[in-house]
């Protein structure tokens, strides 16, 4: 088996998972300057409700192939992760638009830590195995693992992405999320109902990130209620690294950071000569943060802001 | 007159593709007031910027005071004695006028960390210099009955003046004082030209961007003109003023 | 109600002769009224270090305004620089004088060590701004997690995972921390002794942060948060100051480190992973940023409510449902997540503002009613 090939293919399906939860972070930080802490927890709960409600139809004695079932969850999942991610904002942040910016930040740790004890609650501590309703059929790949759950990621993952970029790009609601992101004051002036689009960012947000739950489960074959903290911790890192507020650099620094992690942790002993083994990967990915950021203080392709003096 | 007190020779600045400043070179002597006009865009705050520090100019040559100033990080050019205040003033908002001027003399002091824990005498001395020319100033700029209000309540006139006695604070030999009258009424904008003059009559020398030309032709001692990045016509105000290529560049006679 | 008198020196002078006799008294109340009173002046112990923290890091957030979501990584060298010069762990590879330093040149290595770890965080971050330089200093924290739970190979070092055990407690005075001391008929039990040794650092903190406020080095910070770009244009090194926060506000935690260290007897990277980080930062806001008392009150708050709640949450629970329903840890925490988002809403200033502050976001609500 080739290593390279294989932690290049690891690489690039985890990182089209960052890059969707990422592109969560982005546009909420795009339009409204909020780190959205919560958004870690709202993956983690897709995650769980499609767990759960596969599990409730095959308790039924439901027969649907694997796919269907793993769509049904889904269809239960997205919506539930839409209402949260819209009633998070509407509770904790909107009476917060005008405060400082960390009393936002504080209320979204807040929320964070509510979803996942509420989430330990419903759902308990211990891991919660992926039901194992697909079937597992492995290409080879040049010489590298492949199985048909990893191209549906990677391909879903991709699909979602330039979805959002066409309404992004093509769509009024786009059009308005741009203005806004550009000065919401402004937008308010022009017509654009603020209010209506900062919703409908969090609930685009959340189903993509719900989305992005279910695959990271599915690809790990487990959740767990605290699963979304250390995800959303490396969307977010992804998100910076590319350049925060910019859907493009998001991808972009999701996909890289898939990579830098893949590689990373499968060569770093190598290179090292084995004073830095495996377990060093979650330091592979700040120190090439960090070292981008030293060079592009504002990511790889965010804008560089000119000091106006 | 003997060398002069500030001096900048061919400085060019670009961002990107924009040559903001092209071999731009002026010459000011201490005492007096020297004005820079030029429309908008023709590169005014940015050659300020360049003259304190904040941007850093691609070539040319900077003396000031004979200090080289080229290139140099904002805290040289403010202890070689160049203070600036911002078209947009920008004063620290969440601190009373007094404590502004307070920062101001950051430059001039030396108190450190264990000054500011053991409070030795010479700290204790210190502060309480800082805090009794901060007084002085303030009563200077004629804001003294404010100095315990917060500079974002201040009125607009008072944060103009307050901006003036906080870039005085470091004690400058050249002050550079960036359109000051922008947004005055009559009344504060006369006050303010009276401020200017006892300010160059004590000694400081004085650089000012203005859009008012009235105001510059009373004031100033010696006017430079920019265009499109280039100085195009420098001289006593009336030369100026007669300049025909000045003429050009503000009522927009097709260039070609 | 009217507190003017509090303000006459007089009223000072009575103020803190009250707090005085609450602070020494506050251990025998607890022990002597509570059944498990040392658990609860334990609790004090551990609210005394966080106080520390929290005025370390309102140097950085709220003075400065360097927004630092990895503080906790110095509280955790200070920590491991205690436990490594005060434990059989290390001991047999180091020479013999590193063994065992007397206790305040311990606290000076701490909060040099600290302070040098600030200024390494503090000089690759100097141009990044707000949520850039959030993100590096959280993983800056990750990265010396990450580093003190794999140092045990090829050297060991750090002990990994299972941390460092059997540190020596302090020896300051001619006491020994760790064992009871009989002394005007009451028995200072170990908890007794390190508050009132916490206590003293933590009062000789709140006195530093003070003094650095109201000075030029104060003024200079605020000014670089109120405006960076003006405060670079007065003449202020910029670099100077920031990292001057960064490795003042560390040495704080370095210093607060070594005490929990010496207290806690054992130290494993566990104890600082970024929620700890994150709930520093909590304390610091949710009092009330940039206000000493604020932070104060801040810090006790976070960190006691959590325990005040493990006591009252079964009872409640069983006086409500006749059992236990839920999982009380999580229950718990619960709670303290709702509030945590009750208080800002409340209250986006914090719950003790500085009088400024107040005025400043009074002004806002009436900007937004406008």
């Amino acid at each position: 088996m080739d290593i390279f090939i294989q932690q290049l293919i690891n690489g690039l399906i985890v990182g089209s998972i960052y890059a969707l939860i990422a592109l969560g972070y982005t546009m909420v930080y795009g339009i409204m300057q909020l780190i959205n802490f919560a958004h870690g927890e709202i993956v983690m709960i897709g995650a769980m409700v499609t767990i759960t409600c596969i599990n409730l139809l095959l308790g039924l004695g439901v027969q649907l192939p694997g796919p269907l079932l793993l769509l049904a969850g889904l269809l239960m999942a997205i919506p539930v992760s839409m209402l949260l991610g819209f009633t998070i904002e509407r509770v904790a942040y909107r009476p917060l638009r005008r405060a400082p910016r960390l009393a936002p930040l504080i209320t979204a740790i807040g929320v964070s830590i509510v979803l996942q004890q509420l989430a330990m609650l419903i759902w308990g501590r211990n891991y919660r195995p992926f039901p194992a309703i697909l079937p597992t059929v492995v290409h080879d790949f040049y010489g590298a693992a492949i199985t048909d759950l990893q191209i549906a990621i990677f391909i879903l993952a991709f699909l979602l992405m330039g979805g959002l970029f066409f309404l992004i790009e093509r769509t009024k609601l786009g059009r308005a999320m741009r203005a806004t992101s550009q000065n919401p004051d402004v937008a308010g002036l022009m017509g654009v109902n603020i209010n209506t689009v900062i919703s409908m960012t969090f609930v685009i947000g959340s189903a993509l990130g719900a989305v992005a739950g279910v695959m990271v489960a599915a690809n790990y074959d487990q959740a767990h209620a605290y699963m979304g903290f250390m995800i959303g911790l490396k969307a977010f890192t992804a998100a910076v690294l590319g350049g925060i507020g910019n859907l493009a650099g998001a991808v972009v620094g999701g996909i890289l950071l898939g990579l830098i992690e893949s590689l990373g942790s499968g060569y770093l002993g190598d290179l090292t000569g084995g004073f830095l083994g495996s377990h060093y990967k979650d330091i592979f990915a700040f120190v090439v943060l960090i070292a981008v950021l030293i060079f592009r203080p504002s990511g790889l392709m965010g804008e560089r802001v000119a000091e106006r003096a | 007159m003997s060398t002069p007190l500030l001096q900048i020779q061919g400085i060019h600045k670009r961002f990107g593709g924009l040559h903001a400043l092209n071999d731009v070179g002026l010459s000011i002597n201490a005492g007096e007031i020297y004005g820079l006009i030029g429309p908008n865009g023709a590169g005014k705050t940015t050659l300020f910027n360049v003259l304190t520090g904040l941007y850093q100019p691609d070539e040319g040559r900077f003396t000031f005071d004979g200090h080289d100033l080229f290139r140099k990080k904002p805290y040289v050019v403010v202890r070689s004695g160049i203070a600036r205040t911002f078209q947009n003033i920008r004063l620290f908002a969440n601190m009373t006028a007094l404590e502004n001027v307070m920062v101001g003399q950051h430059v001039r002091t030396h108190s450190g960390v264990i000054g500011a824990i053991f409070r030795h005498p010479k700290a204790r001395a210190e502060e309480a210099a800082i805090r009794t020319h901060a007084l002085e100033l303030l009563e200077y700029v004629g804001i003294a009955k404010r100095r315990d209000e917060l500079a974002r309540n201040l009125s607009y006139g008072d944060q103009r003046r307050l901006e003036i006695a906080r870039a005085l604070a470091t004690r400058p030999r050249l002050l550079a004082l960036d359109e000051p009258a922008a947004g005055m009424n009559p009344s504060e904008t006369e006050g303010l030209k009276k401020l200017m003059q006892k300010i160059r009559d004590d000694g400081v020398t004085i650089l000012l961007i203005e859009h008012d030309v009235k105001l510059m032709m009373g004031l100033c001692d010696r006017i430079a003109v920019l265009d499109y990045g280039k100085k195009i016509a420098e001289g006593r105000p009336e030369q100026v003023k007669n300049d025909p290529r000045v003429i050009e560049a503000y009522l927009g006679v097709a260039p070609e | 109600m009217n507190f003017a008198f509090l303000q006459t020196p007089r009223g000072k002078l009575i103020t803190y002769a009250i707090l005085g006799i609450v602070l020494a008294v506050l251990p025998w109340v607890l022990t002597g009224g509570f059944e498990n009173g040392k658990a609860w002046v334990r609790a004090v112990d551990f609210a005394l270090l966080y106080i520390m923290l929290a005025l370390g890091l309102n140097i950085v957030v709220g003075y400065a305004g360097l927004l630092d979501l990895g503080y906790i990584a110095f509280y955790a060298v200070g920590a491991y620089c205690y436990a490594l010069l005060n434990s059989p762990h290390l001991q047999a590879m180091l020479p013999y004088w590193a063994h065992n330093p007397p206790f305040l040149l311990m606290l000076l290595v701490a909060a040099f060590t600290a302070g040098v770890f600030g200024l390494l965080l503090g000089t690759p971050v100097l141009k990044l701004r707000g949520d850039y330089l959030a993100i590096v200093t959280l993983g800056f924290g990750e990265i010396i997690r990450i580093f003190m739970n794999n140092l045990d190979r090829p050297i060991n070092i750090t002990n990994g995972p299972q941390g460092i055990n059997n540190i020596e407690r302090v020896h300051f005075l001619g006491i020994d921390f760790g064992r009871p001391v009989q002394w005007l008929g009451l028995t200072f039990d170990m908890v007794h002794l390190y508050y009132y040794l916490i206590l003293a650092f933590c009062v000789l903190i709140i006195f530093v942060t003070l003094r650095l406020q109201h000075s030029r080095i104060g003024r200079a910070w605020v000014a670089l948060r109120e405006d960076e770009i003006a405060a670079n244009a007065m003449g202020i090194n910029i670099r100077n100051v920031k990292l001057l926060a960064f490795a003042m506000g560390a040495s704080f935690g370095g210093v607060s480190g070594a005490l929990f260290a010496s207290f806690q007897g054992f130290v494993s990277p566990e104890s600082f992973v970024l929620m700890e980080s994150i709930m520093v930062l909590c304390m610091v806001v949710l009092g009330g940023m940039g206000h000493i008392p604020g932070v104060i009150l801040g810090a006790i708050i976070v960190s006691i409510t959590p325990e005040i709640l493990r006591d009252v949450i079964n009872p409640m629970q069983e006086a409500a449902f006749g059992k236990r329903v839920l999982d009380p840890e999580n229950l718990r925490m619960l709670i303290f997540g709702l509030a945590m988002i009750a208080i800002m809403l409340v209250r986006p200033e914090g719950l003790w503002p500085s009088k400024r502050r107040a005025r400043e976001f009074h002004e806002h609500d009436e900007e937004a009613r406008a």
